[in-house]
């Protein structure tokens, strides 16, 4: 009796440890949200493990160099994440990216972390008919990243 | 071939500039030349002090009841009131001048001035109000905390405070409650090399004509050509902030 009790134990600790990582797994994989254009891609504009470890980095560094110094037409650009990754309700029209279990909210909500874009940025696609400053390239180009190590560099 | 007297008060850096403009292109060494930078920039690269962006209004041609640029303005940027005029965000607003004397009026469009010495980018205590390259006198919102010490100290009466939350923002102005704001001279369109702002595109297409864009420090811009044949003012010349945007018969 004593030792069923013990493997049953031991078989729950198992099928805990296999769980979790198949929610964490699943968690993550809600990122590309159905309906979005990024569903329809092999990857976003670089590797999607790099992406997951470091978007933050890479938007805040051209935050600063498009805003203060005018540089655009950037490799990662907040406005093309909205186009590419927000999705769409039944109806066809676009669900914001930071509404309950859509692309950006998703993860964030997960991790507990609340990013503070959305109060200024918008998060559907944009249908203004005067866009300027704007990719409009449909594959993103390659990017070298091989020197760029895949996990947060911070100093 | 100098900068029309950029700066009042800097008449060493007005010779040198003028001096470097004159030549044209520079030979720094044996083999190596800085040439003068071309007008219209490309999208990846940086604003350059090559340029200063500018504007010329005609008080004369500004038509009394219309308000083509205020909406074209607000279309562009998505700037939408809360039929609040006293809090709502203000980028460009039409100002009448009537003399007491003679009972003349006048009617201008007012927005950001660009200076170049602005009072905005003084008192910032975050840097957040910046002047760029270029001389566009912008508002970082990354890094405004909402003070609103620069609307205290602009003459000109030209920024607004974002007072309640907004969403479905236009791309070209990404905008939230919290933040200063002001105009841009169309940042996002200079950037990506069209060089014409929207209320100059509207202000034409009423067939007014008014206002007028272009690059100060370019001597064969338009702009610059108006400017060195019919005499300009600067609204609050008397501050010497050295304004991009002037008027003429005002």
């Amino acid at each position: 009796m004593r030792s069923l009790l013990i493997s049953n134990r031991y078989f729950l600790i198992l099928l805990a440890g296999m769980l979790f990582p198949a929610l964490q797994a699943h968690a993550e994989s809600a990122h590309v949200t159905k309906g979005s254009k990024a569903a329809s891609m092999d990857s976003c504009v670089a590797p999607t493990e790099l992406m997951r470890r470091n978007h933050m980095d890479f938007l805040k560094h051209e935050r600063d160099e498009t805003v203060r110094e005018g540089v655009r037409g950037v490799p990662y650009s907040l406005s093309e994440c909205i186009d590419c990754h927000a999705g769409t309700d039944e109806t066809g029209k676009s669900v914001p990216v930071d509404a309950e279990g859509q692309f950006c909210q998703a993860c964030h909500g997960y991790v507990a972390v609340s990013p503070p874009c959305f109060q200024c940025h918008r998060t559907t696609p944009s249908k203004q008919e005067h866009r300027y400053g704007y990719h409009t390239t449909e594959t993103p180009s390659a990017i070298p990243h091989e020197s760029q190590p895949a996990g947060i560099q911070r100093d | 071939m100098s900068n029309k007297g950029d700066q009042p008060t800097m008449e060493r850096r007005n010779f040198i500039g003028g001096t470097i403009a004159a030549a044209g292109a520079v030979t720094l060494a044996p083999g190596v030349i800085l040439q003068a930078v071309a007008a219209n920039k490309a999208e990846t690269e940086a604003a350059s002090s090559e340029n200063r962006w500018g504007m010329v209004i005609d008080t004369n041609k500004c038509a009394d009841g219309c308000t083509a640029c205020v909406d074209a303005c607000s279309d562009e940027h998505g700037l939408e009131g809360h039929g609040r005029p006293q809090t709502d965000a203000v980028w460009i607003r039409t100002v009448k001048l009537k003399d007491t004397q003679t009972g003349h009026i006048s009617r201008l469009p007012l927005m950001c001035q660009h200076c170049e010495h602005p009072p905005c980018v003084d008192v910032c205590p975050t840097t957040a109000s910046f002047k760029r390259a270029d001389g566009l006198v912008l508002v970082d919102r990354h890094r405004c905390i909402g003070c609103r010490y620069c609307m205290m100290a602009c003459p000109y009466k030209a920024r607004s405070f974002v007072h309640e939350v907004i969403t479905d923002q236009s791309v070209n102005a990404p905008r939230g409650k919290g933040c200063v704001e002001s105009c841009t001279l169309c940042v996002h369109r200079i950037d990506a090399g069209v060089m014409q702002t929207a209320c100059q595109e509207a202000c034409t297409k009423e067939g007014h004509g008014a206002i007028l864009f272009g690059d100060l420090k370019d001597p064969n811009s338009e702009i610059s050509q108006a400017l060195k044949k019919y005499d300009s003012t600067q609204i609050r010349a008397d501050l010497e902030l050295n304004t991009g945007v002037r008027y003429f018969n005002l």
